[in-house]
C-alpha cells in the first residue's frame, strides 16, 4: 500500500485545561481531495495550525511525504511542499494583488532566495509572469492592479488561493475557503478547487456541505478534537455517530 | 501599508540638495562662517546614523531602542585604531564597521526571539549593558573615552581639515542612502517590509523570517558603526556617552521625527533635531524643556512624522 | 568576610525591595495598559526630590516622606489625566518619543528648580545607628527600608491576589478588551493603577535618598533596572516583578561586592583588577540573557 502524503498520528494538544485535540488520526492520499468537516469549535483551524506548523502538538507527529515534519518550523515545511490558505484573509492589505502574489513566487526555494540587495524587483520579469498565471488560474486576471484591500470578499478569497498556489505545494490546506462568499462566488470556488485538485493534494477544511460532498474523495468528521470517522462519503454521510453529532442539521 | 515608493519630486530634491551641499564649505569660508562646517559635519554623520536606525525600525518593523551601542563601538573601535597604528579610514572605518556589525549580530540573535514590548526592553538593556562594559574598561578609557590622537587619513587624503572631513561625511552619506534606496526595492526590501507588515503571513509562504530580520539588524547595525567611526573623528573623542541608552533615544527621535519608513525620514530628522538644539539653546539654557514640549506636540498633533506633512503618502 | 556577605546580602535584598517598588508599577503600566513609560525613571526622581525638599522644609524624615508620596501620586494623578491617556491608544513608537520628552522636561524642570548640586536628605535620627542581628550588625536604616519593601510586597499581594480590584487588574494584564467587555470601569482603574505606581516610585525615591544621592538623572539608570527586572520577572505579573527584583538585586549587589574578590584568588591581578568592576556591572544582563534563552516571555508571563 502507497504511503499517505500526508500522515497524522495520534495528535493531541490542550490548551490550559481544554483538550483541543485528543489522539486524532487522519491520513491523506496523494491526488486526493481530503474533506474535514465537524461543528464549530471541534479544533479543525487548530489541527491545520498543527499540520502547517503554527502550533507543536503535546503528543503525536505529522509525516508529511515520508519525512516526519513534527519538530519542523512553518516556514520549513512550507519549503518541503505545504501551503495553507486562512480561514480569515490574511492577505498583504496595503500592497496590488500582482505583489502578492510575485512575493509568494519569491518566496519559493528555488526563486533563489531575496537576500538580494541591488537589483529592483520590479526588473525580474519572469516573477509578475508566474504570478499572472496564477492569477489567471483562479480568474483574477482582471484585478491584478487592484490593491488587495479592495478587493470583493470573494476576490480576496481567491487571492488567498492564488498565494497558496504560487509556492508550488504538493499538499494544499484550504481553512474555509468559502468562509463568507456568495452563491456565485462559491460556485466558482468549487470549480476552481476541483480543477486545481488535478494537479495537487488538498485538505479542505469547510462547512459548506454542499460543496464538501461534491468535491470530496474522503471526508474526516471532527466533533470536540475527536477523530469519529473517516471514509468515502457516502459512508460518511450514512453513519449513525455522524449524523447524530453533526450532519443531522445540514443534510 | 505598502511597500515604499518615493515620492515624485524626491530624485530632482535630492539632486539638488547634493548639489548645495557640494558647495557648502566653501561657500561658509566666504561667509566666514567656517566654524559651522563641523555642525554640518555633525547633521551628516547623525543623518547617517539614524538613517541606519531607520532601516531597522522604519523598514525592518523593529522597535530597536539599543542602537547607540552600534553607533558608539563604531566611535571606539576608530579610536583603537589611531591608538594602534592604523590611521587609514579605509582600513578603519570597515574594521569599525564589522565589530558594529558582529556586536548587532549577538544582540539581534538574542533578542529577535522576542517580540513587542519585550524586545524593545531587551535591545535597550543590551545597549545598556554594552555601555557599562565599555565605561568600566580600564584600557578603553573608563569614564573619560578614548581620545584619538588626531583625525584619520582617507587613502592619502588627510582628513584633518574640517572640509575634508565634511566631504568625506557626505561621500559615506550619499553611498549609503543609494545604497539603501536601492535595497528597498530589491528582493531584501520588499522583504523586510512585508515581513514587517505581515510576519505570520511571510512565514507561511516559506520565508525565513528571523534570517531575514536578524540581516537587517545586523546592517542597520554596521551602518551605525560606520557613523561612529565618523564621529570620533570630528570630536577627536570615542565618549562612553554615545552608547547611553539617552542616545539610543535621540536617534529614535530623529528617526520619528523625519518619518519612520520614508528614505530619507533619518536624514531630515537629524537635520531638524540639531538645528532645532542649535536655535533653543540661543533662546535659553533651558531648552531641553522646550524640546521635550515639542516631541510631546508632535506625538499628540503630527503623529506620523515631519515627512508626513509634505504629503508623502505611501500606503 | 562572613560579616561582608552577610551585609552585602542583606544590601541586596534591600535594593531589590526598592527595585521592585518601581517594577510593581510599570509592569501593571506595561501590562494592563500596554504602554511604554520611559518616564518611570523621572517619577522616582521627581518624588525623591519632593521627599527632600518635604524634609528639609518640615525637619522631619517622616513627614517630608509622606509629603513626598502624596505630592506624586498628585502629580503622577495630573500626567496621567492630561498625557497619558492619550497614550493608551497610539503605538510604542509615539508613547516612546513622548515619555523621552518627559524625561527632558522632567530633568531640565528639576535642574531649575532645584540646582545642578545634589539635594542632601537625612535618614531620621533615631535609625542612624547600627543593629545588632545574631552576632552581625547592619545599618538599622536599612533594616527599615527591608520592612517597608516587605510591607509593600505584602499589601501588593493581598491587593492583586485577595481583592476585587486585584482581580480586575490581573485580568486587564491578561486581556484587557475582555475586561472591558466585562463591564468595568477601566478607565478609572488605568488611573488608579498609574498613580499608585508613582506613589510607590516616590517611596522608592524617599527611602533610598539617604543612601543614594537625590540628583538629577538618578532616575535614568534605575529605571533601565526597573526593565531587566520586568523582562525577567514577566510582563504584567506583579510576582514576576518582585522575584525579578530579588534576583537583580541580590545579583548585583553581591556581584559587585564578591566578584573582585573572588577574581583575584582565580586570575592574575593585572587582568583580575580590568575584569572585575567590568564582569560585576554586567552580571545582570548576562544573568537576562540567559533567561530569555530559555524563557523568551519572562518567568511569569500574565499573558499568554
Amino acid at each position: 500500500m502507497a504511503e499517505a502524503l500526508l500522515e497524522v498520528r495520534g495528535l493531541s494538544r490542550r490548551f490550559a485545561a481544554v483538550d483541543a485535540l485528543k489522539e486524532v488520526d487522519i491520513s491523506v492520499d496523494a491526488g486526493e481531495i481530503h474533506a474535514l468537516i465537524g461543528p464549530n469549535g471541534a479544533g479543525k483551524t487548530t489541527f491545520i495550525h498543527h499540520v502547517s506548523g503554527a502550533l507543536q502538538p503535546d503528543r503525536g507527529s505529522v509525516h508529511f511525504a515520508g519525512r516526519d515534519v513534527t519538530r519542523l518550523s512553518m516556514h520549513q515545511r512550507v519549503a518541503a511542499g505545504m501551503a495553507r490558505s486562512y480561514q480569515i484573509t490574511n492577505v498583504f492589505l496595503g500592497l496590488s494583488v500582482l505583489d502578492n502574489v510575485a512575493l509568494a513566487v519569491q518566496g519559493r526555494p528555488d526563486a533563489g532566495g531575496s537576500f538580494r540587495f541591488w537589483k529592483p524587483v520590479s526588473s525580474e520579469q519572469w516573477l509578475f509572469d508566474e504570478a499572472r498565471g496564477y492569477l489567471d488560474q483562479v480568474g483574477l486576471s482582471a484585478r491584478v492592479e487592484t490593491v488587495a484591500g479592495n478587493l470583493a470578499h470573494g476576490e480576496q478569497r481567491a487571492l488567498e488561493l492564488a498565494m497558496a498556489l504560487a509556492t508550488k505545494p504538493q499538499l494544499l490546506l484550504l481553512d474555509e475557503p468559502m468562509a463568507g462568499t456568495g452563491q456565485e462566488e462559491s460556485t466558482r470556488m468549487v470549480e476552481l478547487i476541483d480543477h486545481l485538485a488535478r494537479h495537487v493534494t488538498i485538505l479542505l477544511v469547510e462547512h459548506d456541505m454542499d460543496a464538501v460532498f461534491r468535491l470530496a474523495d474522503r471526508i474526516s468528521v471532527l466533533v470536540d478534537g475527536r477523530l469519529i470517522a473517516t471514509g468515502a462519503p457516502e459512508a460518511v454521510r450514512a453513519d449513525p455517530d455522524v449524523r447524530r453529532a453533526y450532519l443531522g442539521d445540514h443534510l | 501599508m505598502a511597500f515604499y515608493r518615493p515620492a515624485r519630486y524626491q530624485k530632482p530634491f535630492v539632486i539638488l540638495l547634493l548639489l548645495a551641499l557640494l558647495v557648502l564649505p566653501p561657500a561658509l569660508y566666504a561667509w566666514g562662517q567656517a566654524f559651522y562646517i563641523g555642525f554640518a559635519t555633525r547633521i551628516l554623520i547623525f543623518a547617517l546614523a539614524a538613517s541606519s536606525l531607520n532601516l531597522v525600525l522604519g523598514f525592518g518593523g523593529m522597535f530597536s531602542l539599543g542602537h547607540a551601542a552600534f553607533f558608539g563601538a563604531g566611535a571606539y573601535v576608530a579610536a583603537l585604531c589611531m591608538d594602534n597604528g592604523i590611521s587609514d579610514a579605509l582600513l578603519a572605518f570597515p574594521l569599525a564597521m564589522t565589530v558594529a556589525g558582529l556586536l548587532a549580530l549577538v544582540v539581534g540573535a538574542i533578542s529577535l526571539r522576542t517580540r513587542g514590548v519585550y524586545f524593545i526592553m531587551i535591545t535597550l538593556a543590551f545597549a545598556q549593558m554594552t555601555y557599562y562594559l565599555f565605561v568600566s574598561a580600564r584600557v578603553l578609557g573608563g569614564d573619560d573615552g578614548l581620545p584619538l590622537a588626531g583625525r584619520m587619513t582617507l587613502g592619502g587624503l588627510s582628513l584633518t581639515s574640517d572640509g575634508a572631513l565634511f566631504y568625506s561625511a557626505l561621500g559615506c552619506l550619499a553611498l549609503v542612502m543609494t545604497f539603501l534606496g536601492r535595497l528597498a526595492d530589491a528582493r531584501f526590501g520588499r522583504t523586510i517590509q512585508a515581513i514587517r507588515d505581515n510576519e505570520a503571513r511571510m512565514e507561511a509562504l516559506g520565508y525565513p523570517v528571523f534570517r531575514y530580520r536578524l540581516v537587517c539588524f545586523v546592517l542597520g547595525g554596521a551602518l551605525a558603526g560606520l557613523a561612529g567611526a565618523l564621529l570620533a573623528n570630528l570630536t577627536g573623542l570615542a565618549s562612553p556617552n554615545l552608547l547611553q541608552w539617552t542616545q539610543s533615544g535621540t536617534l529614535l527621535v530623529m528617526v520619528i521625527i523625519g518619518g519612520v519608513g520614508y528614505l530619507y525620514g533619518g536624514v531630515i530628522g537629524a537635520l531638524v533635531l540639531l538645528c532645532l538644539e542649535e536655535v533653543l539653546v540661543g533662546f535659553t539654557l533651558h531648552w531641553h524643556i522646550g524640546l521635550g514640549l515639542m516631541l510631546i506636540a508632535i506625538v499628540l498633533f503630527a503623529p506620523r512624522g515631519v515627512a508626513a506633512l509634505f504629503g508623502k503618502s505611501n500606503g | 568576610m562572613t560579616q561582608l556577605v552577610f551585609e552585602q546580602a542583606l544590601n541586596g535584598l534591600q535594593f531589590g525591595l526598592m527595585l521592585f517598588l518601581l517594577a510593581a508599577g510599570l509592569t501593571l503600566v506595561f501590562g494592563i495598559m500596554d504602554c511604554i513609560n520611559l518616564a518611570h525613571g523621572s517619577l522616582y526622581m521627581v518624588g525623591a526630590y519632593f521627599v527632600a525638599a518635604a524634609a528639609q522644609a518640615a525637619d522631619s524624615f517622616w513627614i517630608g516622606l509622606g509629603a513626598g508620596v502624596a505630592g506624586a501620586a498628585v502629580l503622577g494623578l495630573v500626567l496621567e489625566l492630561s498625557l497619558f491617556r492619550q497614550l493608551y491608544r497610539r503605538d510604542h513608537l509615539s508613547q516612546v518619543l513622548a515619555t523621552f520628552g518627559l524625561i527632558l522636561i522632567a530633568n531640565e524642570a528639576v535642574r531649575m528648580i532645584w540646582g545642578a548640586q545634589p539635594l542632601l536628605l537625612n535618614p531620621p535620627d533615631a535609625l542612624s545607628g547600627p543593629v545588632e542581628i545574631g552576632g552581625f550588625f547592619y545599618p538599622a536604616y536599612r533594616l527599615v527600608i527591608i520592612a517597608f519593601g516587605v510591607a509593600v510586597a505584602g499589601l501588593l499581594y493581598l491587593l492583586v491576589a485577595r481583592s476585587r480590584v486585584g482581580m480586575w487588574v490581573r485580568a486587564g494584564a491578561a486581556n484587557r478588551e475582555m475586561t472591558e467587555a466585562l463591564g468595568v470601569n477601566v478607565q478609572g482603574l488605568f488611573t488608579a493603577v498609574f498613580v499608585f505606581g508613582a506613589a510607590l516610585c516616590a517611596l522608592a525615591g524617599g527611602l533610598l535618598g539617604p543612601l543614594l544621592a537625590v540628583q538629577v538623572g538618578m532616575g535614568e539608570s534605575v529605571l533601565i533596572l526597573a526593565f531587566v527586572v520586568i523582562i525577567i520577572g514577566g510582563i504584567g505579573s506583579i510576582r514576576g516583578a518582585l522575584v525579578g527584583s530579588l534576583i537583580v538585586g541580590t545579583v548585583d549587589t553581591l556581584g559587585r561586592a564578591l566578584l573582585p574578590t573572588l577574581l583575584r584568588a582565580a586570575l592574575p591581578a593585572d587582568a583580575a583588577a580590568t575584569l572585575g568592576p567590568a564582569l560585576a556591572s554586567i552580571l545582570i544582563y548576562l544573568l537576562m540573557a540567559a533567561i530569555l534563552f530559555f524563557r523568551p516571555q519572562g518567568l511569569f508571563p500574565a499573558r499568554a
